[in-house]
């Protein structure tokens, strides 16, 4: 998984390593707004700071060219909702007078098992399309991880992106930068889009999107410290507390189970046998019993979630854990809020289905018997 | 016959003093793995359930002649086993550990170019060659001998379709997990020609999932390379775009690559049938038997 850094810690950061970026200040009030504005002067960019793409479509950026048109951006944008996320600071940001956008980025190719550069003129615009409709038009050099980006390298995907003469080293400069960014930082990608020539024949970086490995986090204090609890429901949270592995879905058979291979099958045969998937919920190896009660916990907070199957197949994880864990669960239920089926193999499994209290659960034998059951149950009790 | 494991293997365990390492040892030797020596820097000279405890791999490599090392020793420090077994020139390194930065992987994946060895994983729940060796946590009681090579990148998804065919009386050559991580040692390529060239493996089991590439290229190598048959599996047919499903290497991009569907018709296309659910996967292995 990755941390996704707002644009502008990715911005104090490009900026202490000297990578030019517009004059800037950070606003969580339309006070703070006006303050900011009467400092950087006109035109200004308001751009709201959440963790969601396509920002501007969104109406998350707009350009004030005098007070009245920046008072109007930030009431508009402060407290807005931006795709599920509330927007509660905004970055207000001298605007830039342009020649040319271009796009530069650093990620990881993972079929070459290899960072790759990208530099292309077509900056300014959604390069997943630039990509699909004019492939030709991004140039690409894989890194070599042990030695990092050569300078010769960094020029040869500039000359090959077309980039004008007069800028090229610059820009060669700028990405050899980036690229020591994205590995001193562990990120797992790096993209600037746009990268902004100025009348002056200058480079600013007027985006900025740095995602960070997470699994690396823990050499990372300082980035650490920035994370922030970024879920899209109160679910997700949920799930962030408790440790787990957790998608939600938009079906009503809710799905808990060991593995990400397994637990991804699961959702695939509900949906097979006729019934929409509630979430996805990986509780991982070794799970002990009070992860198995917490899992259940998660599942019925799940106001969609109709019906339950528990698909356990133990590795590491022990049928006999699993079965306590479930019994605690349900246990401290007067009535058992959605009806649970079960099917426990693997290590200890028997252990397991002696300990499971089988008043409280359905068990069944096979993955595609307790799928079929958990997808009638859920039919009966959504009718 | 069987790939990569088998009898001959002398396996060394990293980091064998730890919790997991200590619990799989047992399990392994109990399986009846040839665990040889362990390392634990600075508990050289002791002893876990008497097999010797080395500072180094190399001391094990000397010593006891270890030509296969496990890893269960924690991300931060993953890679860093990584690099000291490759440096010993080993067969074989099964990286369990789950959690191993990708910048780490990609520093790895580039000195394992620079060798021989062979790499599985990192997480991933290792390598099993029924009746002679396993390597890793994979719980030894659902295999069986047998004729059916399987490689998977999820390890529960592995034992389901395992018990699937051994319910039905079909054993196994060799099983592994290559792990669900974006980058990895041993590919599905590696594995699939492995298996062919394996007079033993009359069939092969192959579980994919959503993200990447890698089933798309096995898809190709079967196709033209291939005369043992192979049956399929896709997990994440209703996984959304943008969503990590568990693995870290499990995810749609926005883009829409990686997705199950493109997985699937491209082993459709490579004469592979893929299985709507585990148990079908067993039918088509049980049609080539």
């Amino acid at each position: 998984m990755v941390m996704k850094l707002h644009e502008y810690q990715a911005k104090d950061i490009f900026a202490e390593a000297g990578i030019p970026v517009p004059e800037s200040r950070l606003a969580s009030s339309v006070e703070e707004v006006m303050e900011a504005v009467e400092e950087i002067g006109y035109p200004a960019a308001i751009k709201a700071q959440v963790h969601v793409g396509g920002r501007g479509k969104a109406g998350g950026i707009k350009i004030a060219t005098n007070e009245d048109e920046a008072r109007q951006a930030a009431e508009d944008i402060l407290g807005m909702d931006l795709k599920g996320y509330t927007v509660d600071r905004v970055l207000v940001e001298a605007g830039v007078d342009f020649e040319n956008e271009l796009y530069v980025g650093v990620t990881m190719d993972r079929s070459e098992g290899k960072p790759v550069a990208m530099v292309s003129t077509e900056g300014g615009v959604n390069i997943e399309e630039v990509a699909e409709e004019n492939p030709d038009a991004i140039a690409r050099e894989h890194i070599d991880p042990a030695f990092g980006l050569h300078p010769y390298q960094a020029r040869k995907v500039v000359f090959e992106a077309g980039i004008p003469r007069d800028v090229a080293f610059d820009v060669a400069s700028f990405l050899t930068t980036l690229y020591d960014l994205y590995e001193s930082n562990d990120a797992s990608d790096i993209e600037i889009n746009p990268v902004m020539i100025t009348s002056d024949r200058d480079i600013v970086a007027a985006d900025a999107v740095m995602n960070i490995d997470d699994d690396a986090l823990f050499r990372h204090d300082d980035l650490a410290a920035m994370e922030e609890d970024a879920y899209e429901n109160d679910l997700e949270a949920k799930a962030g507390e408790y440790g787990f592995d957790y998608v939600r879905l938009s079906g009503n058979v809710g799905i808990i189970g060991n593995g990400a291979g397994l637990v991804m099958t699961t959702l695939d045969l509900v949906d097979y046998f006729g019934g929409e998937p509630a979430n996805f919920l990986d509780i991982g190896g070794g799970a002990k019993a009070e992860r198995v009660a917490n899992a259940l916990d998660m599942v019925f907070s799940d106001e969609n979630v109709d019906s339950v199957v528990f698909n356990i197949f133990g590795g590491i994880t022990r049928g006999d854990e699993v079965a306590k864990g479930i019994n605690e669960a349900l246990e401290s239920f007067d009535e058992i809020p959605k009806p649970v089926v079960v099917r426990l193999a693997g290590t200890n499994a028997e252990e397991g289905m002696e300990i499971l209290n089988t008043d409280l659960v359905q068990v069944e034998g096979t993955l595609e018997d307790a799928v079929q059951r958990a997808v009638k149950n859920a039919q009966e009790v959504s009718q | 016959m069987s790939i990569f494991v088998d009898d001959d293997t002398r396996v060394v365990v990293q980091g064998i003093t730890g919790g997991e390492g200590k619990f799989h040892t047992r399990q392994m030797v109990e399986y009846g793995t040839n665990v040889v020596a362990g390392t634990s820097p600075g508990k050289g000279g002791q002893d876990v359930d008497g097999i010797p405890v080395y500072d180094t791999v190399e001391e094990a490599v000397d010593e006891e002649d270890a030509n296969a090392s496990v890893v269960f020793v924690p991300p931060a420090f993953a890679a860093d086993a990584i690099f000291e077994a490759l440096d010993t020139d080993l067969d074989l390194v099964v990286a369990i550990t789950e959690g191993v930065p990708t910048q780490d992987m990609a520093k790895v994946n580039k000195r394992l170019s620079e060798t021989d060895t062979r790499l599985i994983g990192p997480n991933c729940p290792g390598i099993i060659t029924p009746g002679e060796s396993k390597l890793g946590i994979l719980p030894g009681n659902i295999f069986e001998e047998g004729n059916v090579g399987l490689v998977s990148r999820s390890g529960t998804l592995t034992y389901q379709v395992v018990s699937n065919l051994t319910e039905r009386g079909i054993g196994q050559t060799t099983a592994i997990g290559i792990g669900g991580d974006p980058i990895i040692g041993t590919s599905f390529v590696d594995a699939l020609e492995a298996f062919e060239n394996d007079p033993d493996t009359h069939a092969v089991v192959m579980c994919g999932e959503i993200g990447g590439e890698d089933e798309e290229q096995a898809a190709k190598f079967i196709a033209e390379n291939m005369d043992t048959p192979v049956a399929g599996f896709i997990a994440g047919r209703t996984a959304p775009p943008g969503k990590r499903m568990g693995h870290a290497g499990a995810i749609v991009s926005g883009s829409g690559t990686g997705t199950a569907e493109s997985k699937i018709s491209a082993l459709n296309d490579a004469g592979v049938p893929v299985g709507d659910t585990p148990n079908e996967v067993a039918d088509h292995i049980e049609d080539f038997l």
